[in-house]
């Protein structure tokens, strides 16, 4: 393969979930797939990737950066484990539940396709009704709001689906509460409460839950659906390739009961959209045929095309900044009521530019 | 694709050198890593010509550690008074900075990539040097005068590892060594410019963050042995303190061992594995405090080490 061509997000895919191909690439190859893992947030997952390889299947000069990768997602699940522990003694106090969604709830339940994935905040779902309760127990165990500014704080509160994220006064480590799957604004409304209802416990973790599988996938799949920066799209894309494939071998009619929870939870957009581009970027099988694409629906393809893989230079071309442009647009629009969009993107605009002017203001 | 094999960068004449920069062919190594560097900027291609004359160099090699860039962000200070910015990847992970600091940038940037990617290592502040196979470490705080003694002491006798990356490997107390230029501030350049006549400095730079910074070449026998690693048995913090006689005091173990926690950029990262290669490193490895006024008494002093 030549630098950068042939990098496909199926090509890329595969040799992630079937690790023998490593064995055949050469140093050239390397050189690119170490650039674009790195740069994609998945270092991590391919090293874990290449512990199922004999030890000298790699070029020399190949193996520091293995060992790098290791490392990193040694630290990670570490880190993420002794948080999970520190969240549930204080959710305890309460008598919550911990309930882990994303890049955490993955790990904590050990999904095969989530080994050495790097990520950054942890993710949890709690009651709305018990909101201020959560965040006074969370202050209480060293947890501090961010983003003080006075405009940022209302729009989490009057808007969004989650708490601003709070940082661990002492370890700096972040956790995003949520309370609801979607922002207040968002054209789609589902039930938070009946996935909560629906988490399962963890083996090995008790206090512990994660979402149950079809509510697992239909959460990632609604987030990205509904992401505007996708600085880690391909990560995401992968998960829901990953989610697919993991419960419809591990889980008793697993398509039959994800198509009650889209209903009961009105949530066919996002199932349909993580349908298509897993079908059509990463051919993961199984999936029903997507239906025939429209005008628009081509558009979107092409947007996603750009923003659904590792974002790097090697990769992109004259067209892909504009389209994850589009993409942070249309996700806005999504998200929030037409008048709201344009207060809010007026508001940022202008704190971008005056950012002292801005905050004297709030 | 062809692969060139490396051969010292004196052998590339000025416009090929300026053109595989541009085009980003250009692959440098130091010590175990290979770099790959993209530039357009005049000063970027002179000031490796210069610091880098004997390091191994090849256009366009299959394989490099790190793909770097320095290059002129977007906008109309393109041209009203240009700014550069450092990219790994094509992210950049500084604020720009005037074009004149081009190289001093690029330097920068690839200490960036060794501490926040190099996690094959214990990846410690602190500059290193070596006689024969033992190596000393040289852990100080900005300010202590760590580099202006490295760059002396790499003039006279002691092969240069490095002035500000230690690269230890977990488990053991091998360390390994870049040879990158010795990046000196303010009084020490002409101090240094001085006490080493046969040193080779690039041009200093005025107003950077850190003050005017200059770079020296690093002498061409640690070049030549810039693959080679060595085994620490000495650590020592220099401290310069104008006036004062040459004192040296020991350290205890878990004030050392604090100290070089302190000084590790990715101890966190390696965890226990970093807290037994250190406590191992501090069992056999004496730690000692040194207080200098004048670089040849330093000399002197670690001219007795171990003897």
């Amino acid at each position: 393969m030549s630098t950068g061509q042939g990098w496909t997000p199926a090509v890329l895919a595969l040799l992630l979930r079937e690790p023998q191909g490593l064995a055949a690439l050469g140093e050239h190859d390397w050189d690119t797939l170490l650039r674009l893992a790195r740069k994609a947030n998945l270092l991590g997952r391919l090293s874990c990737a290449v512990d199922q390889l004999p030890p000298d299947a790699l070029p020399a000069c190949v193996q520091p950066h293995i060992t790098a990768g290791r490392a990193l997602a040694a630290r990670q699940a570490r880190a993420v484990r002794w948080e999970i522990d520190c969240l549930r003694t204080a959710l305890e106090e309460l008598d919550l539940p911990l309930v882990l969604l994303k890049g955490a709830a993955y790990l904590a339940a050990d999904l095969p396709f989530a080994r050495g994935r790097f990520f950054s905040d942890l993710d949890i779902l709690v009651p709305r009704a018990r909101i201020g309760e959560v965040e006074g127990v969370l202050t209480k165990h060293g947890w501090a709001a961010t983003h003080h500014d006075a405009y940022d704080q209302r729009y989490y509160r009057q808007w969004m689906h989650e708490l601003p994220p709070m940082r661990h006064l002492r370890r700096g480590t972040v956790v995003d509460v949520h309370h609801r799957i979607l922002p207040l604004t968002a054209r789609f409304d589902p039930d938070p409460a009946s996935m909560l209802e629906h988490a399962r416990p963890v083996e090995g973790l008790p206090g512990v839950r994660v979402l149950a599988p079809a509510d697992m996938l239909l959460h990632s799949a609604t987030h990205l659906f509904h992401e505007g920066e996708l600085p880690n799209g391909y990560r995401d894309l992968l998960d829901l390739d990953g989610l697919f494939r993991h419960f419809s071998a591990t889980e008793a009619d697993f398509a039959g009961t994800l198509d009650a929870r889209t209903r009961a939870l009105h949530l066919d957009a996002p199932l349909a959209f993580a349908r298509r581009q897993c079908a059509r970027l990463l051919g993961t099988p199984g999936l029903p045929a997507p239906a025939p694409a429209g005008m628009r629906q081509h558009l979107l393809d092409a947007l996603y095309g750009h923003a659904l893989r590792p974002q790097h230079p090697l990769l992109d071309n004259a067209l892909s900044d504009a389209a994850r442009a589009l993409l942070y647009l249309r996700a806005h629009w999504l998200r929030m009521p037409p008048w709201l969009l344009a207060r809010h993107l007026a508001r940022k605009a202008v704190m971008r530019a005056r950012p002292d002017e801005a905050d004297a203001a709030a | 694709m062809t692969a060139q094999p490396f051969a010292p960068l004196a052998s590339f004449a000025p416009a090929p050198l300026r053109r595989l920069l541009a085009e980003g062919r250009l692959a440098l190594r130091s010590g175990p890593l290979t770099v790959r560097i993209t530039s357009s900027e005049a000063i970027v291609a002179r000031n490796l010509a210069l610091l880098y004359r004997q390091h191994p160099a090849a256009d366009a090699p299959p394989f490099a550690d790190f793909h770097v860039q320095i290059a002129r962000p977007a906008g109309p200070r393109r041209w009203l008074r240009p700014q550069v910015e450092f990219r790994l990847d094509g992210h950049a992970p500084f604020l720009s900075l005037p074009a004149a600091q081009a190289f001093a940038l690029l330097e920068w940037g690839m200490n960036w990539c060794i501490a926040s990617h190099c996690h094959q290592y214990l990846v410690l502040h602190a500059a290193v040097l070596a006689r024969g196979e033992d190596a000393v470490l040289l852990p100080a705080p900005p300010g202590a005068g760590k580099s202006t003694l490295c760059a002396f002491l790499a003039h006279r006798g002691w092969r240069l590892l490095s002035d500000e990356l230690a690269l230890l490997e977990p488990g053991s107390a091998r360390v390994w060594g870049l040879a990158r230029p010795i990046n000196v501030k303010n009084a020490s350049i002409g101090l240094l410019r001085t006490a080493l006549p046969e040193a080779v400095f690039a041009d200093a730079v005025p107003d950077t963050k850190k003050g005017t910074v200059a770079h020296i070449a690093p002498p061409p026998e640690s070049v030549a042995e810039a693959a080679l690693p060595a085994r620490l048995r000495w650590i020592v913090t220099p401290r310069y303190q104008a006036g004062a006689p040459l004192s040296a005091t020991p350290i205890g173990r878990p004030e050392a061992m604090a100290m070089l926690i302190d000084n590790a950029f990715n101890y966190d990262v390696l965890g226990e594995q970093a807290f037994v290669t250190l406590t191992d490193l501090l069992a056999d490895v004496p730690c000692v405090d040194l207080h200098y006024a004048r670089l040849e008494d330093a000399q002197g002093w670690f001219e007795a080490l171990g003897r």
